[in-house]
């Protein structure tokens, strides 16, 4: 089913990540108010707003960093809203940061071995020693990392670089490597091109879309450069003081007049 | 010259005791940035337990020391369980001031259970003596030394290849990134308390080993704190080499300086020292810059 039948049924077929009734506050500010969305499996989703819209509270939500004050998070049919970040993590949601978050006095491929580390199945006395079953997993690791993420994000010439040398699009490039080393099904990702020059924010585009069509990902995609939105976006979503405004694809969205009021401007609408 | 190889060899096998015992603390302010001043109640309270699994209860001393590592792993495992958990977001003073209540209550249960009289440790190592160099070395010190070093170097490797270990090492790096990855921070901090108190009861063990045993060894814990200011409060190297140097510096200073100055010298020997390092290394030898100063 192409992306496009697939959001018309949007109804009828089980989306990847549901939002029901979302709502935050911290005090007396509402940072999100009874807020819904549906992302459907496989379609690269966006969500914009100006500053202070809400944005990356609802991701810290999906993410638990914070606990939301009402509504229900479903992801593949199960509500993961009790559970704590770690374990939402291990459900096959990754996520990258707005300012990157890295173990910055490792290397790149530390940093990338790491979090695959995590789910490898030997246990520490094997890991010690690096025998039998650990050894073969280590090769295995060493292979899928080398193969599926070094090379397609071209980090292979920096790998033993240590991460805190490299300049910020490098950064920013291991950051998505890290948040892939986890092997998700659904990433989530934080302004990714924010401070890159033209030629960086290019690259850095090409490997998502490279990287979600070869592994088959959901990306929930926040970003400012409404250029990138409006070119790779399947569907907006336009937040605004913590509500959803309007939601479409990019050629409805820019074209809503109350978008274009709060945050588009009106280059959008001419074009 | 011998006077000196055999004051070297007693200081670097007590530093080696306080890498070990320090190693707790530098575990516990990375992964929490709380400084646990309860450390060297838990060094006394192990070493009482083993005393009194195997002279009060007459048990063998293997199947002690096994049992006494599972009653301070549990009593770590409690202390993080029941107290810090509940103050994840309280201000880090308040937290620090948790621990040294805890180290209050180890302590006054110490004494009410054992007095305060002067214990004469059960002997755990079969002894003999060798020569090194034409001094002779107790064994005491020999097993001690080798104990310390081979925990140490246990830790070490847990911490570098094991999948545990590594998950210790990512959150005490970046909490937010472990948690991303799957890491529980929760699962992270309990372990770090059960191996902090692991260590500081082997500490424990090996000190009264060498001396004797008594209430007020939980003064250890401020001779840890030079040792871990010394080599860098995160930095787990340093709390090795910060303990083998305070250890060497105060046997040396108490044979060869306190006469001249007073016998109390040797306990402050290693804070002057401390206080010439930081004056050159304001965050230790191996710290890293811009961690919290208190």
């Amino acid at each position: 089913m192409s992306i496009l039948q697939q959001l018309k049924h949007k109804d009828k077929i089980q989306p990847h990540l549901e939002i029901h009734d979302l709502s935050l506050h911290f005090g007396g500010v509402q940072a999100l108010h009874q807020v819904d969305l549906e992302v459907p499996r496989g379609i690269l989703f966006s969500l914009i707003g100006p500053n202070g819209a809400g944005k990356t509270s609802l991701i810290n939500c999906i993410s638990k960093f914070y606990e939301p004050n009402a509504g229900k998070i479903i992801f593949n049919g199960r509500e993961i809203t009790p559970f704590r970040p770690h374990a939402v993590a291990r459900f096959g949601i990754s996520r990258t940061f707005q300012n990157i978050e890295l173990f910055k006095g490792m290397t790149v491929l530390d940093n990338i071995k790491l979090g695959r580390h995590i789910h490898l199945r030997s246990g520490a006395v094997a890991g010690m020693v690096y025998l039998g079953k650990a050894k073969r997993e280590e090769e295995r690791l060493e292979e899928f990392i080398d193969r599926e993420i070094l090379d397609f994000l071209g980090l292979t010439p920096i790998k033993n670089r240590v991460v805190a040398t490299l300049p910020y699009g490098m950064q920013k490039r291991v950051d998505l490597a890290r948040a892939l080393s986890a092997k998700p099904e659904f990433l989530i990702l934080d302004e990714p091109v924010a401070g890159m020059n033209r030629e960086e924010t290019q690259d850095m585009i090409t490997h998502i879309l490279e990287i979600k069509k070869a592994w088959g990902l959901t990306v929930l995609l926040i970003e400012h450069d409404m250029e990138v939105v409006m070119n790779i976006s399947d569907w907006i979503v336009v937040m605004n003081f913590g509500e959803k405004i309007a939601e479409g694809t990019p050629a409805i969205v820019q074209k809503n007049p109350e978008v274009i009021r709060i945050y588009l401007g009106h280059a959008y609408s001419e074009t | 010259m011998d006077l000196l190889i055999q004051v070297l060899i007693a200081g670097i096998t007590i530093g080696s005791i306080y890498s070990l015992i320090a190693l707790g603390v530098v575990l516990i302010f990375k992964s929490s940035g709380v400084i646990n001043f309860a450390q060297g109640s838990m060094v006394m309270v192990g070493a009482f337990i083993t005393y009194a699994l195997v002279v009060q209860f007459k048990l063998p001393i293997l199947l002690s020391l096994a049992l006494t590592f599972v009653i301070s792993g549990l009593m770590g495992m409690v202390i993080e369980r029941f107290v810090l958990r509940y103050l994840s977001g309280a201000s880090l003073i308040s937290v620090i001031m948790v621990t040294m209540g805890i180290s209050y209550i180890l302590d006054g249960g110490a004494l009410a259970t054992w007095g305060s009289s002067n214990f004469t440790y059960p002997k755990l190592f079969p002894s003999f003596s060798i020569q090194l160099g034409g001094v002779k070395v107790s064994s005491v010190y020999l097993w001690s030394f080798l104990t310390s070093m081979v925990l140490l170097v246990v830790f070490l490797f847990f911490f570098k290849y094991s999948k545990m270990g590594l998950s210790m090492r990512a959150a005490a790096d970046n909490q937010k990134v472990a948690v991303v990855l799957g890491i529980s921070a929760r699962r992270v901090l309990s372990l770090t308390w059960i191996i902090t108190s692991a260590v500081a009861t082997a500490g424990g063990i090996l000190l009264a080993s060498i001396s004797a045993l008594h209430v007020n060894l939980s003064y250890i814990g401020l001779v840890v704190f030079p040792v871990v200011i010394l080599g860098g409060l995160d930095s787990i190297p340093g709390a090795v080499v910060g303990g083998l140097i305070v250890g060497a510096l105060e046997a040396i200073a108490g044979v060869y300086i306190a006469p001249y100055l007073g016998g109390a010298f040797q306990q402050v020997a290693s804070f002057a020292f401390l206080l010439i390092i930081l004056l050159i290394k304001p965050y230790g030898l191996f710290g890293t810059k811009e961690i919290e100063r208190l």
